[in-house]
């Protein structure tokens, strides 16, 4: 009871600011401009589905990519002294201080046409290589803006992974290849889910990436939410359904992760 | 420990006094009709004004500030706010919550906002100064009479090109299609601007609610696409400057500011006509104080407010006696104040029907994300790859729990 009573304001607040709008969001979604009921904005939103699957795309690749630079670097902080482990994480969080807005805003001034990459390997006689408003840019720019959320949870779950456990793997003979897949791998397991999960919603949904390094021609689904919300036809019930479907895409995603680590965990109770 | 804080609140009071006048000169403004103004004096009344990013001269450059102005001179106070774009200001009214006096919404959108009585009907006796609108104005096609509206600025969209490297005249639209500047046209970023330009390229006019003609705009936007380098509204002023891109259609009051800052750049009228956008003052119906609101907005334009306000946005002025203050440099400049001929020539955005506009933005996203169309090629894979993942869990996680249950057992 004493529990119930504290958590209150909380839960108040939840109701308030999380289920009422996402109650909103799902009235908007199944009504036309004049409030009747209706199914037309998500028969609307397929036509969409190119946009849809393209940022689902995009942000699987940029997923991908963070999984494949965050492993082994968290791997090798969580090996190294405290006080090392301390200043790298340090350096992760860093660039994380500044505005995101501006870090992006940077990147522009990178890959322009006549941006400081293309002026260095024209130095060469290179180039102009075309960078920017490509689809690369944009999975660029969500690997660069989000690598810090699958670093730290792969960083706190790798830290806690006993030395002794590779060492006894090592000592029954497994070589390298075995420790990492027998040892390693499934003992960082939730790190791996989570890292995903933090990496892959915000990714699906982005739009200032997409509008800034995309040139507007790569659209995805949060520009199109956005479009019509603030755009010319302000259309906020076919915005709502969209909204919805992104939502229900996640929780698919977050589903598959999620059915991933309770193999997991079933496999670690066995043993 | 008083004395000090006196001495202290003294001596700041004094800093303030000094900066203050060293940094904004008095200035006396007075207008024709005082008495007018002081109607209000003493009652504590305040306005909201919801305005564009730096759409009103705030002093500096010996220029007035205002907001500031006014209050001194009618005792109203300004909540002074800012909105990006039409969209915005829109939606912001639509949810409601919020309470503005005096709007400055553009052409297409008063319109809409009338269709929809979201603005009330001004009272022109309380606005003498309307009557320094140039007669050009006075029946817009979006509010004929301007009986919701009195215009603010104006101006028209042209292309803005580098004469560095683009030697040849440019007389059409055509120029934003043309292979040879691949990857060096910038292009509008919203619908209702890259539609308009499509249309008037194809011949028809911007407010065409015809599908078929739509259609057709939206096929030579698609072709467009291969040499569009990217889809801009405001980083249009960077890459131009930094000589990024060749060739953009823009604001004409923009494109002096950019012209600044690069000199290589110039502005042509293209022959098809261009549209002549005006964004104009605005009282919405469920302001509070209209008499106040149209107080303000009669100051906006005595002479002198216009004219410094147009000096400090580089806009075109609709104001007549403004026009008559300001510098023979800027009344001659051709971009400001394009000739009579090519006014003729140009449209205003009208509002379009809830249909047209939906229609658009559809035909907008099939434009834009005709080129990253991965559902022609990645579904497949993508979709095969997660069945298989899921699949293989499941099963694995199914045999789990059997065995489970037979080590339970």
């Amino acid at each position: 009871m004493k529990v119930k009573a504290t958590a209150s304001p909380y839960l108040l607040w939840m109701a308030l600011f999380i289920i009422i709008p996402l109650g909103l969001v799902a009235y908007f979604s199944v009504t036309d401009r004049l409030g009747n009921f209706s199914l037309e904005n998500y028969r609307a939103s397929l036509a969409y589905s190119p946009v849809i699957f393209n940022s689902i795309w995009l942000a699987i690749i940029a997923t991908v990519i963070c999984l494949i630079l965050a492993y082994p670097l968290a791997y090798n902080f969580s090996r190294k002294s405290a006080n090392h482990q301390r200043t790298l994480i340090l350096l992760i969080m860093l660039p994380m201080w500044m505005n995101f807005l501006l870090r992006t805003y940077a990147w522009m001034t990178l890959l322009e046409n006549n941006g400081l990459i293309n002026r260095f390997f024209g130095l060469f006689g290179l180039g102009p290589f075309e960078m920017i408003n490509t689809s690369g840019a944009v999975v660029l720019g969500m690997v660069y803006n989000y690598l810090p959320f699958m670093i730290l949870p792969l960083y706190s779950v790798m830290t806690k992974i006993d030395h002794s456990l590779i060492e006894a793997a090592q000592d029954l003979g497994c070589n390298s290849i075995q420790v990492l897949k027998n040892v390693i791998i499934p003992l960082s397991m939730p790190g791996v889910t989570t890292g995903v999960t933090m990496v892959f919603v915000p990714a699906v949904s982005t739009f200032v990436i997409s509008r800034m390094l995309g040139g507007g021609s790569n659209m995805l689904i949060g520009d199109l939410i956005e479009m019509q919300f603030l755009g010319n036809a302000y259309n906020p019930n076919l915005g709502s359904a969209l909204s919805m479907v992104l939502m229900v895409i996640i929780l698919i995603c977050m589903a598959l992760t999620n059915m991933f680590e309770g193999v997991e965990e079933k496999e670690g109770m066995l043993l | 420990m008083k004395q000090n804080f006196r001495l202290f609140f003294c001596w700041a009071a004094i800093t303030v006094i000094l900066l203050s006048s060293t940094l904004t000169p008095a200035y006396a403004f007075e207008p024709k009709d005082q008495n007018y103004y002081e109607r209000f004096q003493g009652k504590g009344i305040s306005i909201s004004v919801y305005n564009w990013g730096e759409y009103i001269c705030n002093g500096g450059d010996g220029l007035m500030n205002v907001n500031e102005e006014f209050t001194k001179l009618t005792d109203i106070k300004v909540n002074y706010t800012n909105y990006a774009t039409n969209e915005e200001l829109y939606a912001k009214m639509k949810s409601g919550g919020s309470n503005y006096d005096v709007i400055f919404p553009s052409d297409y959108m008063i319109a809409r906002m009338m269709k929809e009585n979201m603005l009330a009907p001004l009272n022109h006796e309380n606005i003498p100064n309307a009557s320094y609108i140039n007669p050009l104005f006075h029946d817009n096609s979006y509010d004929p009479g301007n009986v919701y509206s009195i215009p603010y600025t104006w101006g028209t969209v042209v292309i803005i090109y580098n004469k560095n490297k683009i030697k040849e005249p440019i007389e059409s639209w055509q120029v934003l299609w043309d292979e040879r500047y691949k990857n060096e046209i910038l292009m509008f970023s919203n619908s209702r601007d890259a539609f308009g330009i499509a249309l008037k390229a194809l011949g028809y006019s911007l407010n065409s609610e015809d599908p078929k003609e739509l259609r057709e705009a939206t096929d030579l936007l698609k072709e467009q696409k291969p040499f569009v380098q990217s889809y801009v509204m405001d980083q249009i002023f960077d890459k131009m400057e930094a000589n990024e891109a060749m060739i953009a259609p823009y604001y004409a009051g923009d494109a002096i500011s950019m012209m600044e800052s690069n000199e290589d750049l110039a502005v042509a009228f293209p022959k098809e006509g261009t549209n002549l956008f005006v964004d104009a003052v605005c009282i919405p119906a469920n302001s509070d104080n209209q008499e106040a609101a149209e107080m303000y907005i009669n100051f906006l334009n005595e002479p002198k407010v216009a004219a410094d306000n147009i000096e400090y946005i580089g806009y075109s002025s609709p104001n007549l006696a403004a026009f008559d203050l300001l510098d023979e440099e800027i009344q001659n400049n051709e971009i400001i104040y394009p000739s009579m001929e090519i006014l003729e020539q140009s449209e205003q955005f009208i509002n379009l029907s809830d249909e047209t506009n939906l229609r658009m933005d559809q035909l907008w996203t099939e434009v834009l994300a005709s080129k990253g169309s991965f559902l022609s090629w990645g579904f497949a894979p993508v979709v095969t790859i997660l069945a298989l993942f899921a699949t293989k869990n499941w099963m694995k996680y199914n045999r789990r729990k059997k065995r489970k249950r037979m080590v339970d057992e």
